[in-house]
């Protein structure tokens, strides 16, 4: 695993010194965005269309996201990472939260799921008060700006088996496993976002940014229910250094990890409860 | 600005049985009053935001800025407690109205010998316009977060002549539990009204109210029950996470937001409502609510040489307000808000029993003198009611139409109708009626009748200031609050109009 990190690493440096001229390299003209008008989603019931999001882009998204979707907006200046990440960058076609394998373009139901999810963390609202047509026209909206979504399929979900019962084994196999892949590296041996390549860490645009701090109350981005977890390691957050661990990690010890995570998290859960009798230490950084 | 004595001090004058040229000055002092309050480039700056994200057109709100609104101004995502914020930034917005405008209203005017030079020969009812330039006043909007969770919003505001006074002063205890339905608020602040008259975008003084949240039957007492102006109290509001469902409940002081204790003191009324919005598809959400407003003020100041006491306000007697609200949209870019309103007050109002202290809510007085004229009646002991009187009822309704061509360019056409059903000097009664003449009240007396139409642009649109350019035309009717007829001798209809172009700004 130590290799496959420092592999990891190089790539992550190689990016971070490409990532400027990639996004000017990156920047469409309008024709070409306008060539993708076609463009739907087909999401809750309904198929988004890129002409019916037009005016609810301009008046809700455009100050960040920018006209082009190129997160130019009038206030990205003002965001600084990483306390304040940038926006997204549509015309990269690169997405944090998926039910896909790394790599892979997201689901229109990924993306539905983040605009109404919002993210903590981070300027982007919360838009559940839209109706799900808004939100699904606003996915093929999101989508157009992108060619990849022309050029690529999305990738398929990946399968996750059902949740098992929550035990003190599986709460200290957990444990193991945040051990032994490595978890914490960036987020710390208590959760607490403070390990040794925390303050190291740059996204793929090379802007800093923070890992998870798990302890703090804050939301996981992409969901925080159990199933969401799991999700987020096992598909990673591409374009940040939180890589999938789907090859690192067995569907069953997954589980495992979820119930260890939560014995960090502030929300109640049946985890954190078994925890307080378990008396565990915080693993150890010296492996 | 919305100066929340200004619509009793209209109402106060109707109330007097017969109405001059004081109506025209009443538009002038009113125009004070006339202004909406709360758009807030200082939240767009803290979070990056367009107005447009929140404003269907800066001050209303759209479903995203009332879910912000109602989450204790946060967007509910750990970065809401001002310590996150550049310490650079002060939540603090100004906003200036200057005008220019036209007030056109009928009035008795001398009328003048044409063979003898300076003889008044008697009185006809004219037309008078006058126009000009004028200000508004200047409000300071500051609010935001102290802590997360802990929102406050003040609100000193100014009339034209830089007198302020506290509009809205409030604390709020935001998502207590960790609940979106639990949300506890204490101090000075406006209703919960789905269609806010603090938002709205009307600036002419007609224009600048809903009617359907001041009206008043004529010559009635209760000042207290006016939905429109802040109130003083402490609320409780509870909304589902995606606000969909809304609730809220208020107890208030009876005094019509008037600090220092001076008003109905001792009497407390409660305002509550309901909302629900429902996902329709491809016309967008439609929400359907209710309200009741009902609660019991002083009728009878104990008196010190004859001269009411402030704050010493019992024999209190009943009113209520309630209705529906609806608001309806028709995709993005057509919506329809509707108030109805069913009113009743105790008969003692109804015959101008209330306000006995007579504060204009600025710690000066409705009525001058000596000898006190306009004052208002007190109930001392042993008075007794004519005969005939009854409780005023009557039926209200505001549509308000706006249609959105874009963020930056709106338009809103208003009608409101306010119909008395019952009069307070009802079949039975001998004395002079509000119109001054005898018997009981004619059936109209009071219906108002108002239409208002605007255009307003926003040249630009940023998260950092506004600017709005408004073309505005109100056109208003009330029966029997007008001149008096110099055939009859009674009041005749007031007849209003007001065109007005304004420089909204908002830094
Ligand atoms: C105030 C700024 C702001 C506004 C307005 C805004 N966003 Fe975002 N958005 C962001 C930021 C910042 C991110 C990146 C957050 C992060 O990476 O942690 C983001 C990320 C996203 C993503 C990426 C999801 C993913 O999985 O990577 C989508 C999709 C998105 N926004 C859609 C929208 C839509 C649609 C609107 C308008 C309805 C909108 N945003 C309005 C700031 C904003
Ligand atoms: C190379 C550093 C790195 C390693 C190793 C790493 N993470 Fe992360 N992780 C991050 C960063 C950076 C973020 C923040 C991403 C963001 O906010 O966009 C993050 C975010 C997360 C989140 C929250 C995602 C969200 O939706 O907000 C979870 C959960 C998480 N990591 C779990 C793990 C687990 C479990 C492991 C080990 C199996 C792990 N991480 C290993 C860097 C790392």
């Amino acid at each position: 695993m130590r290799t496959r990190l420092h592999k990891w690493f190089l790539l992550l440096g190689a990016a971070a010194f490409f990532a400027l001229p990639l996004t000017s390299r990156a920047q469409l003209t309008t024709e070409d965005i306008a060539s993708r008008d076609n463009m739907e989603s087909h999401v809750a019931g309904y198929t988004g269309h890129v002409q019916d999001a037009a005016y609810d882009y301009r008046r809700y998204c455009v100050g960040c996201h920018g006209d082009m979707g190129d997160a130019n907006g009038e206030v990205a200046q003002w965001l600084l990472p990483p306390m304040w990440p940038k926006p997204r960058n549509f015309q990269l076609g690169v997405f944090k939260c998926r039910s896909t394998p790394t790599g892979t373009l997201p689901t229109d139901d990924d993306l539905f799921n983040a605009i109404t999810r919002g993210f903590d963390r981070s300027a982007m609202p919360i838009w559940n008060q839209f109706t799900k047509y808004q939100r699904a026209n606003l996915v093929a909206y999101v989508k157009h700006f992108s060619p990849r979504f022309v050029t690529e399929k999305p990738g398929t979900p990946i399968s996750i088996p059902p949740e098992p019962e929550v035990t003190p084994e599986r709460i200290k196999a957990g444990r193991e496993v945040f051990a032994r892949v490595q978890c914490w590296k960036c987020h710390g041996v208590q959760g607490m976002a403070n390990g040794p390549s925390a303050s190291t860490l740059q996204d793929d645009l090379g802007f800093p940014i923070a890992a998870f701090n798990f302890t703090d109350g804050t939301r996981p981005k992409c969901g925080d229910t159990d199933e969401d977890i799991y999700r987020i390691f096992m598909t990673g957050l591409d374009g940040t250094p939180m890589p999938s661990f789907a090859d690192n990690i067995k569907p069953d010890e997954a589980w495992d990890l979820v119930f260890y995570l939560r014995t960090f998290m502030q929300q109640p859960s049946k985890a954190k409860e078994i925890a307080k009798t378990l008396n565990l230490k915080p693993v150890s950084a010296n492996p | 600005m919305h100066d929340f004595s200004c619509p009793r001090l209209r109402k106060a004058f109707h109330s007097a049985t017969s109405l001059t040229a004081a109506n025209l000055v009443l538009m002038f002092v009113a125009l004070t009053c006339s202004q909406p309050a709360n758009a807030i480039p200082a939240f767009a700056r803290k979070y990056g935001l367009r107005c447009s994200a929140c404003h269907e057109t800066w001050p209303i709100l759209n479903n995203f800025g009332l879910k912000f609104r109602d989450n204790g101004y946060q967007i509910m995502n750990d970065r809401d407690a001002p310590i996150w914020q550049n310490p650079s930034y002060w939540p603090i917005t100004f906003r200036i109205t200057p005008v220019w405008h036209r007030v056109s209203a009928s009035n008795d005017v001398d009328t003048y010998s044409t063979t003898a030079p300076g003889v008044i020969t008697g009185t006809a009812i004219q037309q008078i316009s006058s126009s000009g330039v004028d200000l508004s006043g200047l409000d300071f909007h500051t609010g935001g977060t102290l802590e997360k969770n802990i929102s406050f919003f003040v609100l000193p505001s100014s009339d034209p002549t830089a007198a302020f006074h506290f509009e809205t002063v409030m604390a709020r205890f935001d998502n207590l539990f960790g609940s979106p339905w639990l949300n506890i608020k204490l101090g000075r602040f406006e209703l919960n009204n789905l269609l806010s008259e603090k938002r709205m975008v009307g600036l002419t003084d007609e224009g600048g109210i809903y009617q359907t949240y001041h009206f008043i039957p004529v010559a009635d007492g209760n000042i207290f029950g006016q939905m429109g102006d802040n109130q003083l109290g402490i609320e409780y509001v509870g909304h589902s996470y995606d606000d969909r469902t809304r609730i809220s409940a208020a107890l208030l002081d009876s005094n019509d937001g008037n600090v220092n204790l001076t008003l109905g003191a001792n009497s407390y009324s409660g305002f509550f409502t309901f909302d629900q919005a429902i996902d329709t598809g491809k016309w967008d959400v439609q929400r359907l609510g209710a309200y009741a407003f009902a609660g019991e003020a002083a009728t009878y100041y104990r008196t010190l040489g004859g001269v009411p006491i402030a704050g010493s306000g019992i024999g209190n007697k009943s009113f209520y307000r309630i209705g529906f609200t609806g608001q309806f949209y028709f995709g993005p870019h057509f919506d329809l808000n509707v108030v109805t309103q069913h009113g009743q007050d105790n008969a003692w109002f109804g015959q101008g029993y209330g306000n006995a202290v007579n504060t204009d809510g600025n710690g000066g007085t409705l009525c001058s003198g000596p000898p006190l004229t306009n004052c208002l009646a007190n109930n001392t002991p042993g008075t007794t009611l004519p005969i005939g009187s009854q409780a005023p009822v009557w039926n209200g309704v505001t549509f308000e139409a706006r249609y959105v061509y874009s963020p930056q360019l709106i338009f809103i056409a208003d009608y409101e109708l306010e119909k008395m059903s019952q009069q307070a000097d009802g079949p039975g009664f001998t004395g002079l009626n509000p119109t001054g003449a005898p018997g009981p009240s004619p059936s109209n007396l009071g219906n108002i009748n108002n239409y208002n139409a605007l255009i307003r642009y926003n040249p630009f649109m940023t998260s950092r200031a506004g600017l709005a350019i408004q073309l505005e035309y109100t056109l208003f009717h009330q029966n029997g609050t007008g001149p008096v007829s110099p055939i009859t001798g009674f009041s005749t209809s007031t007849n209003s109009n007001e065109l007005l172009f304004a420089l909204d700004i908002d830094y």
